[in-house]
């Protein structure tokens, strides 16, 4: 089989969606890759690059586009500037296309591409499951985001971020509030952190607190009690009450006043991004303060974006750019392009390729196939085989209810036992003689005795207490003993002379490997 | 010696073999108590030389001389690894020595009683017999087992209850002729078909229990043991050997009982052997389990504050133990806390965890019980489980169809993140999944636990 790889056409783009390293993976799965010519310049992978890595450079890109069985990309199929053709339009009939496609906003791609019978998987729908952590591109283009945010704001930000002691005087390290502890905001307070600013973080999911917390940012709390999660489905943020947000608006506008940059990164999925920074709050800032807005390309956080520019509003520069991900062209390509070799081999790689509709991963990314269109996905089936999520309620109660139930018995077994043996000790009375009675005693207090000593044995020293016990347990030893007077030759000498020789390897075999084991016990 | 200083210094060494497992309570006292035990059997072997009816010594010194240096070299060879082993085959010395005695005791000539004396001594010396035959082929049996000379898997004949209740019978229905035998000649051929007869209970119970049982087996040999050599007290009238079975027999069966609840099954049907009595279809375990690497491993480990390793039978097996030894210290000098937590049945053994982990050198109080350990999962960044399965296995709680529904585990996986070392994916020794494998917080690391608790060490020493 073989995959496509052009260059993007996207303005100002500059990751591809191969790079050489995940070309050598895709070639050693049996593929032929096609790379065209120079479409890693911008990421820094030279053409020879390419070809070292076992992948062709071609330079014929309506050939690219109509030859390749699987085409890869970062930016959703476009017309293409310099042809004038759309790029769906040079694709075979009945092919495969790997990116990202944003379905909700490119309706009319989605049209094009089921008349083509394409079969299209969209590495932005990729349903947030455990399993699917290996092709979760938003995540990886996230985590590169939030870390460049940071870099953008300490490029636009005129001062220091990390505090020093100086000859000169000393200088008080920056404070940088992080909107949304998603995987781009924990990425983003990593890296302020680094730089050895104050970060504080804020996020309408209580759980996030912790992961906040773990990387040494300060978690902002509402200090209103509202009973309000922030979860909402797939572990992404939801709309928020009005009297939360009003809450939370306050909370901010404090902030502004006392922080010097603002990344913020909330999103909420398939909706417009919240407004959480207005122009008052703007103003409100120190001069030459610095908020970069993740969510830019969704509408913004700030009411005074523009997207993919920066521009200064009263001393505050409010940085836009929705290529964050790109200017790290290098690794963002290299982080992609893995998640599309995860998601080509969970495909079955080139042995058996198949867009396989039972697949939760593939089915929920997966946009047009056969010429139908295929999104939104059907909703997963409830919890099946997800075990590890669903509470423990009823089935425990049954089995606690159950085991009380035995509890029940065995106190009525234990009990018919005692009777029947005070009955047996009382028929054994009536008949025995004396002596034997007198060793019946004996016996059933030693048996109280026992039962009481080896309760309080430690659970550690299971294994002493028996050895010691085969230990003491070879005073048989006595009964054999007492076999050995009569004449050698005799029988009752011989057998004696026997017991007597194995219960003294049980003698000093098991005083003796006690010894060493307890010899092993330390504090 | 007279009789009744012989009686004094037999008090004296019951006294000192109580003294002896009270001892045990804790590991400090522990060592004082060997030497209580010690010097007990010594009072009570030197009061039965010493006794005026004593005169064998020429034989006593042949048996005892090689059996102390066999006795010793066990001792110093064994591996912890096999401790199960050596107590299965101590235990079988126990059996065979009554049974020994038994016989010895019914030929010597000296024993002239009549009436219902000889018969309550017939029936001493039969039931001596049988419990001593039934405690040596079950812990040869055992022994086997264990030494992996025989399948760990249960033998399950058809009709092997009523087989047991048949030999039951027919050894109750003998040991009544046998007490009415009117000539020695028969009364010794109906003696030797008892001891048979109880022999192959012995090995028919112990090859119907599995692997994951003998814990409990090899408990309950302990107990029969001890209750062996109270019968040959009763058919000697000699109290030391009554006190002495009673407490060894009795420490047996708490040791068993204790095992029993470990697994949440009741003693009898663990002793009737098979295992998934349980009615009705457990749940097939769904989804796909996440491996990672070692590398991956110990970048987990070093961000963890709180760690709990959860060792099972698989890492005995390995031999794993004294890298992880290592790890664990490495870990606790870089400041983490590091507990073990140990299931009550987790090896072959009661207490086998414990006495691996010391013999590597892990100190005692890291070493915690499952009651302690359960709450504070939770709280943990980290749980490394090396070679176990069914201890910890979610399915215990939340699924009643389970043949371990209702068997106390440990929880591990409330913690943050589980890491379980395993060959593959197969079933632990209840031939049961386990959904622990595939919940989201847990991640696998397959291949050999030692191969890869050495590749964790090696990466902490570069």
């Amino acid at each position: 089989m073989r995959v496509g790889i052009p260059k993007e056409v996207e303005s100002g783009e500059r990751r591809v969606a191969g790079t050489p390293r995940t070309v050598e993976r895709l070639v050693n799965d049996g593929f032929e890759v096609w790379i065209q010519q120079g479409a890693g310049i911008s990421a820094e992978h030279t053409d020879a690059a390419y070809t070292q890595a076992g992948g062709t450079i071609v330079d014929d890109i309506q050939k690219l586009w109509a030859e390749s069985d699987i085409v890869l990309k970062v930016h959703p199929p476009m017309a293409h500037p310099d042809l004038g053709k759309h790029e769906v339009d040079m694709l075979g009939e009945g092919k495969c296309i790997i990116g990202f496609i944003w379905p909700a906003q490119n309706k009319l791609l989605l049209e094009k591409l089921a008349q083509k019978k394409t079969s299209v998987i969209a590495m932005d729908c990729v349903p947030r499951i455990t399993r699917a952590q290996k092709v979760d591109a938003l995540s990886a283009m996230a985590n590169a985001a939030g870390y460049r945010a940071v870099i953008e704001a300490a490029n636009a930000y005129p001062r220091f971020l990390a505090g020093q002691s100086t000859a000169a005087g000393a200088i008080a390290p920056a404070k940088v509030l992080i909107i949304g502890g998603g995987v781009a905001g924990l990425a983003a307070i990593g890296a302020a952190r680094g730089l050895g600013a104050i970060v504080r973080a804020f996020d309408t999911r209580p759980e996030v607190g912790e992961q906040v917390r773990s990387l040494g940012a300060e978690f902002l709390d509402l200090q209103v009690k509202l009973d309000e999660d922030g979860a909402g489905e797939g572990g992404y943020a939801k709309v928020m009450s009005p009297e939360y947000i009003e809450a939370e608006m306050k909370l901010f506008a404090k902030q502004a006043m006392e922080v010097n940059v603002i990344i913020s990164t909330a999103l909420i999925p398939g909706k417009k991004a919240p407004t959480l920074i207005t122009a008052g709050m703007v103003e409100s800032m120190r001069e030459g303060s610095v908020i970069v807005d993740l969510a830019a390309q969704q509408g913004g956080n700030c009411s005074l974006t523009q997207p993919g520019k920066m521009i200064q509003h009263k001393g505050v520069r409010i940085i836009g750019y929705t290529d964050l991900p790109s200017r790290m062209a290098i690794q963002s390509s290299w982080l992609y392009s893995s998640t599309l070799v995860n998601m080509i081999e969970e495909m079955g790689s080139s042995e058996n390729f198949k867009v396989d509709l039972e697949n939760e991963i593939i089915r929920g990314s997966l946009v047009t196939h056969d010429g139908e269109i295929t999104w939104p996905p059907p909703k997963p089936k409830p919890a099946h085989g997800k075990i590890a999520d669903q509470p423990w309620t009823e089935n425990t109660a049954v089995i606690e209810q159950a085991t009380k139930e035995g509890a029940k018995k065995s106190v009525d077994t234990g009990f018919v036992g005692l009777l029947v043996a005070l009955l047996s000790i009382l028929g054994v009375g009536a008949v025995a003689p004396e002596s034997l009675l007198s060793h019946l005693t004996v016996f059933i207090l030693a048996c109280f005795v026992g039962w009481q000593v080896v309760w309080n044995v430690a659970p550690a020293l299971h294994t002493p207490l028996m050895s010691v016990t085969n230990a003491i347990s070879g005073i048989i030893i006595v009964g054999g003993m007492l076999q050995l007077s009569g004449s050698p030759s005799s029988i009752v000498t011989i057998l004696g002379a026997v017991a007597v020789f194995i219960a003294t390897i049980n003698i000093s075999g098991g005083f003796l490997v006690t010894k060493r084991m307890l010899a092993m016990f330390r504090k | 010696m007279a009789d009744n200083i012989v009686t004094v210094a037999y008090i004296c060494s019951a006294i000192l073999f109580i003294l002896s497992l009270a001892g045990l309570s804790t590991p400090e006292t522990a060592r004082r108590g060997i030497i209580f035990g010690v010097i007990g059997m010594a009072i009570a072997l030197l009061a039965t030389a010493g006794s005026h009816e004593f005169s064998g010594y020429g034989m006593l010194a042949l048996a005892i001389v090689p059996a102390v240096a066999i006795g010793a070299f066990l001792a110093a060879r064994v591996k912890m690894t096999e401790m199960p082993e050596l107590v299965a085959i101590l235990h079988s010395f126990v059996g065979a020595a009554a049974v020994l005695v038994g016989f010895a005791t019914y030929f010597n000539p000296e024993n002239q009683l009549a009436g219902i004396e000889r018969i309550i001594h017939d029936v001493e010396v039969y039931i001596g017999v049988c419990i001593g035959s039934i405690t040596f082929t079950g812990s040869v049996i055992a022994f086997a087992k264990l030494r992996g000379i025989m399948s760990g898997s249960p033998l399950t004949l058809p009709g092997r209850h009523l087989l047991n209740l048949a030999m039951l019978l027919g050894t109750i229905v003998l040991g009544i002729a046998f007490a009415r035998a009117e000539t020695t000649s028969s009364a010794i051929i109906m003696l030797l078909i008892a001891t048979v007869i109880t022999g192959v209970v012995g090995v028919h119970m112990v090859m119907a229990i599995g692997g994951a049982d003998m814990p409990v087996v090899v408990s309950m040999l302990n107990s029969y043991s001890g209750w062996a050599a109270a019968a040959a007290g009763f058919m000697l009238s000699n109290d030391l050997l009554i006190i002495t079975g009673a407490l060894v027999g009795s420490s047996g069966a708490i040791l068993s009982i204790i095992m029993c609840r470990g697994m949440n099954r009741s003693f009898i049907s663990v002793i009737l052997g098979g295992f998934g009595t349980a009615s009705g279809k457990a749940a097939v375990v769904e989804g796909e389990a996440i491996p990672i690497e070692v590398d991956e491993t110990v970048e987990l480990l070093k961000q963890a504050k709180k760690i709990v390793i959860i060792p099972g039978y698989g890492m005995a097996v390995a031999q794993a133990q004294h890298a992880l030894a290592h790890v664990t210290e490495i870990l606790r000098d870089k400041g983490a806390d590091v507990k073990f937590a140990i299931h009550p049945v987790a090896g072959r053994l009661p207490g086998h965890m414990n006495v691996l982990l010391a013999e590597a050198r892990v100190p005692y109080d890291i070493v915690h019980e499952m009651e302690d350990v359960n709450a504070d999962f939770d709280q943990t960044d980290v749980v490394l489980v090396i070679g176990a399965n069914d201890i910890v296995n979610p399915s215990a709680l939340d699924d009643p169809n389970s043949p371990i529904a209702g068997m106390p585990v440990l929880e591990c996986w409330h913690a943050k993140t589980v890491i379980v070392m395993k060959r593959s994916m197969a079933s632990g020794y209840a031939g049961i999944g386990n959904p622990l494998f595939v919940r989201s917080n847990t991640r696998m690391l397959f291949g050999d636990a030692k191969k890869n608790v050495d590749a964790i060490l090696a990466a902490y020493r570069d």
